[in-house]
């Protein structure tokens, strides 16, 4: 197979001693921030992209790959030993999970877990590597028009599909278009909403925006609801399973990478939808064995969903790395973060830069590899981290948010613009604002002017241009049934993300109960 | 996890046309909304059209801001309809208590300090007293230990951005003590 050569020659690429030390460290700190309380894989990557500053690109994406995988399984150990999940992937983790660790089984779930992340996050990533091309090497042919009704598709698949109230999500969407547009306008030179400011001109750093939303929004929102009673950690020792809890969990593994892998590449996006439907399968396939254990802890109800997670994230590397299109609030990130190294990803990325691109799948593949070694024997220590007293912890995330939005161009301005952000950050959870639409409308909105106006400029100004491709055209007819049939699936029944919502608040308030 | 289960279809409590259940501080964001889509929409005016840019640069501003008033007056509709937000839910969060706005205050107020401070007193410095006044705000009393802390913390960080990544923070009054 070519694409295997091709990520055979990624591998010798990356395999340098320099680089597998870059990508030990980005494992580890990964995990570090992942793990902490408050912090997702969104806010840890976003909070780790400065130490990337001024590496070699690939030097920067093995370390990249490492932050990644570590903040995403990070996030699982804070679900299962506090139940109290960072977001909404990691809802189906935290229900079976704790019960597990209260049952004195913390280190089977994080064995699991574990173990799962690293099944599905090598089988999704090959999966990448056997769909990315190919579905790259069609994308070069798609023209802009079809390109922006691509944009378009992401935008409301994010805001209307995906959250709870679609008109939070239009807010949160349109805030974001309007940060994407301060700047110079590159066809005629004019700056946009820059309020006559120099260093607004030069458009808002999406570094910026990012740290600001997702770790100071968070923090100063935390530190207006601060749970004073402190929270009840699982203590654990090392992790490790036995030959049965083995056999009970490869099947929700490889069925939650089956669940997990389609969502992530499709840009429906979310991993929300498909870790339900792996807790539901396991719930009932246990059932029918005769041994339903949900609801006192069962392995197989961490193992599906963690697995479903992990494949989930692998699989949102298709549409950022062929077409450049960002579906969950990480990879949007990680886009930002290849933006940063002069990369646009999008059609072009695997045809102009194959080597990197091969060298950030091998690195994907180490860093899963690396996790897994390097986790299983720290989960003790990583357990402790979630002991930190609140008011050190989120001083310090105020820290590294602060440092993260200097160290990028170092101007006192660029901190003054985190403040503002991170108050929009805090107004956006007060009002039940979604986040990621927010920040798809920065990334995305800049880019779509941008095809609009190739379109328009080829056709002459002819505006049916815009529907003048086959695949244009069924985007759009996609784009509408997506908005229409939610509002007839809403009248049906509940959301799945809504039931998990409710499934997740009632474990909280029972284990409140219990601490008290 | 935001995931507001009231949408304006289908209202938390159909009937109920006032009392606790409206959250009257959403039209504070509405009009939030309004006078920055207002903005947007002046802002687009004052530009100049180019020549073969059939689009031009005042096309998305113009939906951007129309769009961001429109959803404004939606905003204002549903909160009147008795649209309630449901905050966002998290590790540390409890939403049972009122909030605390005083420390949010008061954090704002140390993030302010490290915005007009930090070219002067440079990044070793700045940092230390961003992460001793915001563990402060939060409730923190042991303040030997966070200076300690801090100080660590801003010194190493100034170091490895220095040696390790070439970048040079901005050492401040401690230029040439560092």
């Amino acid at each position: 197979m070519d694409n295997l050569g091709l990520l055979a020659d990624g591998f010798g690429a990356v395999l340098t001693p320099e680089n597998l030390l870059y990508a030990v460290i980005g494992v580890l700190l990964g995990t570090f921030v992942g793990v902490l309380p408050g912090i997702g894989p969104a806010m840890a990557v976003a909070l780790l992209l400065p130490v990337t500053y001024g590496l070699e690109p690939i030097s920067a994406f093995i370390m990249f790959a490492g932050i990644y995988y570590g903040g995403m399984y990070g996030g699982s150990t804070t679900a299962i030993l506090l139940n109290t999940p960072g977001e909404s992937a990691s809802v189906m983790t935290a229900l079976e999970g704790n019960l597990m660790a209260r049952g004195g089984r913390a280190a089977q779930a994080l064995a699991t877990a574990a173990i799962g992340s690293f099944v599905a996050g090598t089988v999704g990533t090959l999966l990448v590597v056997l769909f990315a091309p190919a579905l790259a090497s069609v994308a070069v042919e798609i023209g802009a028009p079809s390109y922006f009704a691509l944009m378009v598709l992401a935008m409301i698949m994010v805001t209307s599909v995906l959250g709870g109230s679609p008109l939070r999500g239009f807010i949160a969407l349109f805030l974001g278009l309007t940060i994407g547009l301060v700047g110079l306008d590159l066809n005629t030179g004019q700056t946009r909403l820059s309020f006559d400011q120099p260093l607004l001109a030069e458009r808002i750093d999406v570094v910026v925006v990012a740290v600001g939303i997702f770790a100071l929004g968070e923090a100063l929102w935390v530190a207006a609801h601060l749970r004073r009673t402190p929270a009840h950690v699982v203590p654990v020792g090392r992790p490790w399973m036995s030959g049965d809890d083995v056999r009970r969990s490869w099947g929700p593994w490889l069925r939650g990478t089956a669940y997990g892998f389609p969502f992530g590449a499709l840009p429906a996006g979310g991993a929300e939808i498909p870790t339900f439907l792996s807790y539901v399968t396991e719930k009932r396939i246990a059932a029918r064995k005769g041994r339903d254990e949900f609801g006192r802890g069962a392995i197989e109800g961490v193992a599906g969903p963690e697995a479903a997670n992990n494949a989930s994230a692998a699989g949102t590397f298709v549409p950022l790395l062929a077409l450049g299109l960002p579906v969950t609030a990480t990879s949007a990130v990680m886009l930002a973060a290849l933006q940063g190294y002069g990369i646009e990803p999008g059609p072009g990325l695997m045809t102009d830069q194959p080597e990197l691109v091969w060298a950030l799948l091998a690195s994907l593949l180490i860093g899963n590899v690396l996790l897994l070694v390097l986790n299983l024997p720290l989960a003790p220590v990583w357990a402790r981290l979630l002991q930190i007293p609140r008011p050190q912890l989120y001083a310090g995330i105020l820290f590294f948010a602060a440092l993260g939005a200097y160290a990028a161009n170092l101007q006192a301005f660029d901190l003054f613009l985190l403040l503002l952000l991170g108050l929009l950050g805090l107004l956006m959870r007060r009002f039940g604002l979604p986040v990621l639409p927010l920040i798809l409308g920065v990334i995305l909105g800049p880019l779509m002017e941008y095809r609009l106006r190739e379109a328009m400029a080829i056709s002459g100004g002819e505006v049916s241009a815009l529907w003048s491709e086959p695949l244009a055209v069924v985007i759009y007819v996609v784009v509408a049934v997506a908005v229409v049939a939610p509002l007839v699936v809403r009248r049906v029944r509940p959301a799945p993300a809504a039931v998990a919502v409710d499934e997740g608040i009632a474990g909280n308030a029972d284990d409140e109960e219990k601490v008290r | 996890m935001s995931t507001p289960l009231d949408t304006p279809t289908t209202p938390a409590a159909p009937g109920t046309t006032d009392g606790p259940d409206r959250d009257l501080a959403q039209l504070g964001l509405a009009a939030l909304l309004v006078v920055v889509g207002g903005y947007t929409l002046y802002d687009a005016t004052t530009l100049r059209v180019g020549f073969g840019d059939p689009v031009g640069p005042r096309l998305f501003p113009y939906v951007i801001g129309a769009v961001t008033v429109v959803l404004g007056l939606l905003l204002v509709l549903a909160t009147l309809r008795g649209d309630v937000p449901e905050g966002e839910g998290g590790e540390d969060v409890d939403l049972r208590q009122p909030a605390d706005w005083v420390t949010v205050l008061k954090l704002v107020g140390v993030l302010l300090f490290t915005v007009l401070t930090i070219s002067f007193l440079g990044w070793a410095v700045s940092g230390a007293l961003l992460f001793v006044g915001s563990a402060w705000s939060l409730g923190s009393r042991t303040l030997v230990r966070d200076v300690i802390v801090g100080l660590v913390l801003s010194v190493a960080s100034w170091y490895f951005f220095h040696e390790g990544l070439g970048v040079i923070l901005p050492a401040g009054i401690l230029d040439g003590v560092l």
